[in-house]
């Protein structure tokens, strides 16, 4: 039991550690690369003002993929309205006390893994039954989902199921965050969730999973529409003027 | 030409079914020699074509935030595999527009991210082959860079960003088109894409002044050259000899006499396109627009007025102030674009388009129309793709589908929408944009035709609709060879204004 907390303390501190500096390398590439034109899908907002609005409308309500198909933006839009549910419910076993909108948001938290679970089974449907859609999928994508269904599922089994001691895992985790180690429950459910976050993390600065930092620097969506008005030139196409 | 027959409409226009290899090794003319070498290309395919192709791919993802992000972000949902025309009329998969990016991803993640580089058959990655080089050629070589996936893009991955960079590669390698590099060339060359030499040129002029005296009575200049004009015109250069294409440089010109406007055409800036952009070569992009600045500067202009044409527009619009200077906004230190902008007059949008030109002179009450002039024209009209999602009119976001559509309303009396999952932002390609405008991809160009030539047989079905206004001089030339063959007549298209031509009222200003 010693050992297991110990090695599951391990390959959290890797794998945040992976996740951070992995997100910060690709974040920084991403802003650190020039969008020599203007190229933002148009009609777009002519104003920083409009932009943020633009944005906020795409990473909150998926505007563009409304326009595009139902069946994606409904499955997908439950999949990650829940996932939000479910992390921002998750900071209870990694805070003491739990703040107070945390607590509130507990009833919904809970069964948002079953919206979860929906969404993600609604997308692998799609995946694997539609034609196109299953022309373009890689094993990996396949795999993604079979790695979020684990997770669900496990994370589903825990509350709904056989109940773990979630209050030896609080224990264990504000251990870990304090670098002290405190006993992790022997429970194979729970190691199978761990794991699965685990590796979530790990793969997310090196796979699709980047589409969420991707998005706020997509120039398509991110620029203003002001060509006239102010001119836009990067670092290199202004050298060819000299 | 005889053996292109017309795809049959979709009964009800659902999602097609896929055809795998239909349309495998379809590719265009490849460049010769000569015609790389005269714009700075290897004259063919080099022998170590694979290591200086990824090389440039890691050139390329360093300098284009687009391309890395989009490389990176796509998560294979499918919102944009049924909205590529040229999918819909091919049914070959490799042109669903995640597909086509795909293409080149798998190459990317192979060379350029762990997961491809130690488990490539889990991720789809793959290397880059003499087969995949062919593949690439062909399909990035049916992609009209309409940006229509990137609306509906989660994340607004743009294929076109995706094709250009890819057309770029290959062109670094000698690999290039021969119908975009040849009209590069004589751009470079004679002045515009036509290779329509001055002299023509002028010749050409004097026998439109010599028309339109003979239709109206009334001496409408069209002046070239001429040094302190005002307004300096930059059209695509079909607008001197192509039908439809002159009808709207005719009615420009109209715009014009009846405004008073004092204004010039360029002999050595006779055209507004610029392939540059379609083989996403930025310096060719630039050195191709940079003869507009020449011109403007030369010339000593205070206004710069683009004629009626799609991809000319998206560079005009949202690319001139960037490589030019034409524009407004330069900082202070910014000597370059300082000189020109110091010389432009600022209570004018620069560049302005002839229709915002047009609709200002319209609002103000300059122009005067016999409206009936139009009335044997039953009228709809297509969005171009570079201007609908690629570029603006006016003061405010769509304006540039509110102000062609309002002067149509303003001369000529009958005019009907298409289905509006078809115009505006969702419009589709005329199937013939992005340097495919070229017979040796007719068969392409009529099957990428299909959505829009459906919906257009709605509206003639339902309400008589006779004439397909369009501000494109690639969508008026594609629609031309293109609409017989769906059995309809050529003269279905024209532009917007050709409509204004036939309805001012010219004298007594």
């Amino acid at each position: 039991m010693v050992m297991a907390s110990t090695l599951f303390a391990m390959v959290f501190y890797l794998a945040s550690l992976f996740l951070v500096v992995g997100l910060l390398y690709r974040i920084a590439t991403y802003a650190g690369t020039p969008a020599p034109l203007k190229i933002p899908t148009t009609p777009a907002p002519t104003t920083q003002a409009g932009v943020v609005l633009r944005m906020a409308r795409e990473v909150v309500f998926f505007e563009s993929l409304f326009k595009a198909n139902l069946w994606i933006w409904s499955m997908g839009w439950l999949f990650h309205a829940s996932l939000a549910l479910v992390l921002a419910r998750h900071l209870r076993y990694f805070s003491e006390p739990i703040w107070g909108w945390v607590v509130l948001l507990q009833p919904f938290g809970k069964y948002a893994g079953l919206t979860m679970l929906a969404g993600l089974l609604g997308l692998w449907v799609r995946r694997l039954f539609v034609e196109r859609i299953r022309y373009i999928s890689t094993p990996s994508d396949h795999l993604m989902l079979v790695l979020l269904l684990a997770i669900t599922l496990s994370g589903l089994t825990m509350t709904f199921v056989t109940h773990t001691d979630v209050v030896a895992v609080k224990n264990f985790f504000i251990g870990w965050l304090r670098l002290s180690s405190a006993p992790l429950p022997t429970d194979f459910v729970l190691y199978v969730h761990l794991l699965g976050v685990a590796v979530l993390m790990t793969i997310f600065p090196i796979s699709k999973l980047l589409h969420a930092p991707g998005v706020f620097f997509s120039p398509s969506r991110n620029q203003t529409d002001n060509p006239r008005e102010k001119r836009h030139i990067a670092a290199w196409a202004s050298d060819l003027e000299k | 030409m005889a053996d292109v027959a017309a795809p049959p409409y979709r009964v009800i226009p659902i999602i097609p079914a896929l055809k795998p290899g239909a349309m495998e090794g379809v590719k265009p003319f490849i460049a010769g020699d000569k015609i790389n070498t005269a714009i700075g290309f290897p004259g063919e395919l080099v022998a170590d074509w694979h290591d200086k192709a990824i090389a440039k791919m890691g050139e390329l993802l360093a300098k284009y935030r687009s391309l890395k992000v989009y490389m990176d972000a796509c998560v294979h949902c499918g919102a944009c595999a049924d909205k590529c025309h040229y999918f819909i009329g091919t049914q070959d998969p490799k042109n669903m527009p995640v597909a086509r990016q795909d293409l080149m991803r798998s190459v990317y993640r192979r060379y350029f991210t762990l997961p491809g580089k130690l488990f490539p058959k889990l991720v789809g990655a793959r290397d880059l082959t003499r087969e995949v080089l062919d593949e690439w050629y062909s399909y990035f070589h049916q992609c009209s860079e309409c940006r229509r996936c990137s609306v509906f893009c989660p994340y607004g991955i743009d294929t076109a960003e995706v094709t250009m960079a890819a057309r770029e590669i290959l062109d670094a390698v000698g690999y290039g088109q021969k119908y975009s590099n040849e009209i590069i060339g004589k751009v470079h060359r004679i002045g515009n894409n036509l290779g329509l030499p001055g002299p023509a040129l002028r010749d050409t002029l004097e026998g439109l002044e010599e028309d339109v005296k003979d239709a109206t009575g009334i001496d409408v200049r069209f002046p070239i050259d001429v040094k302190g004009a005002d307004v300096l015109l930059i059209t695509p250069s079909a607008d001197f000899f192509a039908e439809p294409h002159i009808d709207s440089l005719v009615g420009y010109a109209k715009v014009f006499h009846a405004t008073g406007t004092s204004w010039t055409l360029s002999s050595m800036a006779s055209e507004a396109g610029n392939f540059g952009m379609f083989i996403g070569n930025y310096e060719q992009l630039r050195s191709i627009a940079l003869r507009i600045r020449e011109v403007a500067l030369e010339l000593g202009v205070k206004r710069i007025v683009v004629g009626e044409c799609g991809h000319a527009w998206r560079v005009a619009y949202s690319f001139w102030n960037t490589l030019t200077g034409v524009g407004d906004g330069a900082e202070a230190g910014d000597h370059f674009a300082q000189l020109l902008q110091k010389q432009l007059d600022h209570r004018y949008k620069q560049p302005t388009h002839i229709c915002e030109f047009t609709w200002d002179a319209i609002e103000r009450g300059l122009l005067r129309f016999d409206k009936s002039k139009n009335d044997r024209h039953i009228i709809t009209f297509h969005d171009s793709c570079n201007v609908a999602r690629g570029s603006r009119m006016g003061d405010f976001a769509g304006g540039q589908f509110e102000i062609p559509r309002n002067i149509i309303k303003a001369v000529a009396n009958n005019f009907y929408e298409m289905s509006p999952e078809t115009t505006r932002e969702q419009t589709f390609c005329c199937g013939g944009g992005g340097g495919l405008l070229t017979d040796d991809l007719i068969d392409l160009r009529v099957k990428g035709a299909l959505p829009r030539m459906e919906v257009l047989q709605q509206v003639v079905d339902e309400h008589g609709v006779n004439f397909m206004a369009t501000i494109c001089a690639i969508c008026k030339a594609q629609f031309t060879k293109v609409l017989p063959i769906y059995g309809f007549d050529r003269r279905l298209v024209g532009g917007v204004h050709q409509l204004v031509s036939n309805a001012i009222i010219l004298g007594d200003n």
